[in-house]
């Protein structure tokens, strides 16, 4: 067994951070636990990779965050977002998930129109200001960086165009409803290579106005986009750092061998 | 990836590269958050309650109807018992049916021995068949083969039971009388109508069994120079057993439980059949002919009431035995 | 005997077994069809029963059967929707939910005789229904309720868990999320469920004879008003269906062409089955692939 001991965890200024948590560990079906007292920081505006092999808990980690995993897993301990303890029972999980939107592995649009895609959450929500809901498909559609791809077929089904063009609209959906955080779980795994590096684009751009934090299995994905990277061991953090430490200086043995092992 | 060297080179390109322009993104942004929102319930948590409360509404709703059915039938069934004094015993093993004398003339035994023998007949005749229609479909045929014999049970499913109770009425009573006699009706008139009924039932749960069996049991089986049918017999079938029985269980409480098609063609005399094509009841063709002939709350409609109690214990015993054979069957 | 022979005999025995059934089916089907499709004039679909002489038709109890499958369904469907999201989405993997499910299990195996004489007694004896079409609906939709509700459960579980995890990272409620995106996904096997369970109630007949009634009341096609005793929508009158029917012209045999007039009524409730079980396959098939279609 390796010493699974932290070999560096970076922390942030107060002032800086978008979302923090402390201790968190998540059980399935009350015994089999696959995240370990995780404490990371989120610093507000910047891409944070979380990686890892299968099965370390960096998924399990990300759907925490927005409470996803409730209904699966017992998730102890501390989630903190705007000066409330997230993780708490009398948290409004809906109100939550609305501020923390989420991007999944495969695509997965509704099977209904682009636009209706987009706006179905805000609809839900109680607008119906028709000018107001094409204005917002605009801007979510041009801040995924899809309009001009999709403009002539708003109306026609979301299962009609590319996968990558299906994953940008997951993204668009999730910024329709104005969420500060996007949590993004191996969003680029299903796709080709192109549409990859579209995706990656689309979320440099965001980071201007969005705070993200994406699991990914491809090192190359990681060094390219994110500014702070986190590797995760067994359900252990084991290092925190800036991408370009993590990547050319890993202070743990661990790290150094999945990134030497794992990059090329 | 030589060494660090190379790998600094990499990363320090990639981290260059991500110093594009950022392309403005208009009003597009976050709503700043309503930390409030956070604790109070929404428009959502309300849904939510609604929702979840009408789904909860609906699986109560089902729940109270099965227990009602059952406290209504056991209470008017257990009547004859508690009020009108008659012996549990006595009903059960007196073949004297005729309510209408009094308490010592309650004995349901022809109908039960009746309702059994057809059901066990039925059964023994049908799993055959129905275990060769599902070997064919999975071990034999082709796609398009098993696709024919797929349609042919859902038809046979689908065809309601009174077009068998005249099918049978029309064609197997007149050939029974043509060939052994007396009037045509009884057990094997009911027991044959019942064997088509029962047949698709039979068939369709016992593909799923032998669907169920790893396909690794069949290859390792043919791999030691097993022949198909030994294969089959020695492995596929003793594999599915457990499923097979429910399968055939599950046939066993349609066909105890079919009331018309049976009361068509089982003669409906309440006597205790001497052969197999002598008229004779069960409890669901005596159900059928005589409750609209009795009167609410007297003896004969109590009578019948404890006949119709026995058909639902023996749908719970059914029910159990299934778990029961599930069970063995998981082991 | 060797194995090989035996191998031989086993495929031999299987094959004609098969034979046989199939040749059962042909008997059936071909007996039904050819006895009764010749009677099947318009005639007959559109005149009354006759009580006592031969040449009546099915006009009301042909009414009737559609009527109660639609009254049925409409009172079912929400019932069997509601408990069939409660299984395939609210329900624990607990005892409870086993005890539910068995609870379930028992009213779909409880034979439909003792479901018939249950709303006898409850409808027609203890609520003063009387035989209605009312009292036969209820009956009809206890009969239906597993049933349909497996069917609906099996369609909703059908859908991908991915389409529910995006609607709730949306911040939708799990309510909003199923109503409005897993029902609509699962919408071809829902209405493929309740087409095909339409055709068990079309045939059925035991839950009927004790609720419904094995007789008519004189119908007026002319007044559609529900309220009027004479209308063909009142739910208070007795109501023959087309199952009911040929059971009663059998064991009565009162009318002199029972054997006809049933060969044409089994005709007629085997063909409506037929096409409900290829319908529900067609559009099934054409939803779904309307629903996940490349437009």
């Amino acid at each position: 067994m390796q010493d699974l001991e932290q070999s560096y965890v970076k922390t942030f200024a107060k002032d800086d951070l978008e979302l923090s948590t402390k201790n968190l560990s998540v059980l399935y079906g009350g015994k089999v636990q696959k995240l370990f007292d995780a404490s990371l920081q989120f610093k507000k505006n910047t891409i944070t990779a979380l990686i890892g092999a299968s099965g370390s808990g960096k998924s399990t980690f990300l759907r925490s965050l927005n409470r996803m995993n409730d209904r699966v897993a017992t998730v102890k301990g501390e989630i903190w977002f705007h000066g409330l303890d997230v993780n708490k029972p009398n948290i409004n999980v809906y109100e939550l998930r609305k501020n923390i939107g989420m991007v999944f592995q495969r695509p997965n649009p509704f099977p209904k129109s682009i636009r209706e895609n987009i706006v179905y959450a805000l609809k839900a929500d109680g607008q119906n200001d028709k000018e107001e809901l094409d204005k917002i498909v605009e801007e979510s559609l041009r801040a995924a960086a899809l309009w001009d791809e999709v403009k002539d077929k708003l109306d026609k089904s979301a299962l009609a165009v590319s996968g990558g063009q299906q994953q940008r609209l997951c993204i668009a959906r999730a910024l329709a409803v104005k969420p500060e955080i996007l949590l993004l779980d191996e969003p680029a795994s299903a796709l080709d290579p192109v549409s990859t590096s579209k995706l990656e684009d689309t979320l440099k751009q965001l980071r201007s106005k969005y705070t993200m934090i994406m699991v990914t299995h491809n090192m190359q994905q990681a060094s390219r986009i994110s500014d702070y990277t986190a590797f995760f061991h067994l359900g252990h953090v084991i290092e925190y750092n800036t991408t370009a430490d993590i990547f050319t200086n890993p202070k743990g043995k661990i790290t150094e061998d999945y990134i030497q092992g794992s990059f090329g | 990836m030589e060494n660090k060297e190379d790998l600094k080179k990499v990363v320090d390109q990639a981290i260059a590269e991500q110093q594009v322009p950022h392309v403005k993104l208009n009003k597009m942004g976050p709503s700043s958050v309503d930390v409030d929102k956070l604790t109070k319930p929404s428009k959502e948590t309300h849904q939510e309650y609604w929702g979840k409360g009408l789904t909860y509404f609906a699986i109560g709703l089902i729940i109270v109807l099965v227990v009602s059915i059952i406290g209504f039938v056991g209470y008017h069934g257990l009547a004859t018992f508690v009020s009108d004094h008659v012996n549990v015993f006595h009903f059960l093993t007196s073949t004297d049916w005729d309510p209408g004398e009094g308490k010592n003339h309650v004995g349901a035994a022809v109908m039960i021995v009746t309702s059994f023998a057809v059901t066990l007949f039925a059964a023994l005749i049908a799993t055959p068949f129905a275990i060769a229609i599902a070997l064919f479909m999975t071990e034999y045929s082709s796609k398009k083969g098993a696709n024919f014999l797929q349609s042919v049970t859902e038809l046979l499913v689908g065809i309601p039971s009174v077009v068998y109770g005249f099918l049978g009425l029309t064609i197997i009573v007149p050939v029974i009388r043509k060939l052994f006699g007396g009037t045509g009706f009884g057990i094997l008139a009911a027991t044959l109508v019942l064997f088509v009924m029962v047949l698709p039932t039979i068939t369709s749960l016992t593909v799923d069994s032998l669907k169920a069996v790893p396909s690794h049991f069949r290859k390792a089986s043919m791999a030691l120079g097993a022949t198909h049918w030994q294969t089959i017999y020695h492995v596929v079938l003793r594999v599915a057993t457990p499923r097979i029985l429910t399968a055939v269980i599950f046939g066993m409480a349609r066909a105890f439980g079919e009331a018309l098609a049976v009361q068509m063609v089982i003669g409906n005399a309440v006597l205790m059949p001497y052969n197999l094509v002598s008229p004779s009841a069960t409890l669901t063709s005596q159900l059928t002919s005589q409750m609209g002939n009795t009167v609410m709350g007297t003896l004969p409609n109590n009578a019948l009431w404890s006949l119709a109690l026995l058909l639902l214990i023996m749908s719970l015993v059914f029910n159990f035995l299934v778990k029961l054979v599930g069970k063995r069957g998981q082991k | 005997m060797d194995a090989k022979k035996r191998d031989k005999l086993a495929t031999v025995i299987i094959y004609i077994l098969v034979g046989i059934v199939v040749l059962i089916l042909a008997g059936i089907l071909g007996n039904i069809l050819i006895t009764g499709i010749p009677h099947l004039s318009w005639h007959f679909l559109t005149s009354e029963a006759s009580s006592y002489q031969a040449g009546g038709g099915v006009r009301d109890q042909l009414f009737n059967s559609l009527y109660l499958l639609i009254l049925t369904t409409i009172i079912s469907l929400p019932i069997a929707l509601g408990a069939a999201i409660y299984l395939a989405e609210y329900a624990k993997d607990n005892w409870i939910t086993n005890l539910i499910r068995t609870t379930i299990q028992i009213l779909s195996s409880l034979p439909s005789i003792v479901v018939g004489l249950f709303g006898y007694l409850l409808f027609v004896v203890q609520f003063g229904f009387g035989f209605s079409i009312i009292s036969g609906a209820l009956a009809l939709t206890f009969f239906n309720l597993p049933i349909l509700t497996s069917n609906i459960e099996e369609a909703i579980k059908g859908v991908p868990q991915d389409q529910r995890e995006a609607g709730l990272a949306l911040g939708l409620s799990n309510w909003k999320t199923i109503r409005g995106i897993v029902l609509p996904a699962a919408l071809p096997g829902i209405l493929t469920g309740i087409i095909l369970s339409a055709g068990r109630i079309f045939g059925e007949a035991a839950a009927l004879i004790y609720t419904a009634g094995q007789s008519g009341s004189t119908v007026n096609y002319a007044d559609w008003n529900p309220f009027s005793p004479t209308s063909p929508l009142n739910v208070m009158r007795p109501a023959e269906t087309l199952a009911v029917h040929i059971w009663k012209v059998n064991t009565e045999g009162i009318i002199p062409d029972a054997t006809i007039v049933s060969a044409a009524t089994s005709a007629l409730l085997v063909i409506v089955v037929i096409v409900f079980n290829l319908g529900a396959r067609y559009l099934g098939n054409k939803l779904y692939r309307k629903l996940t279609a490349a437009k």
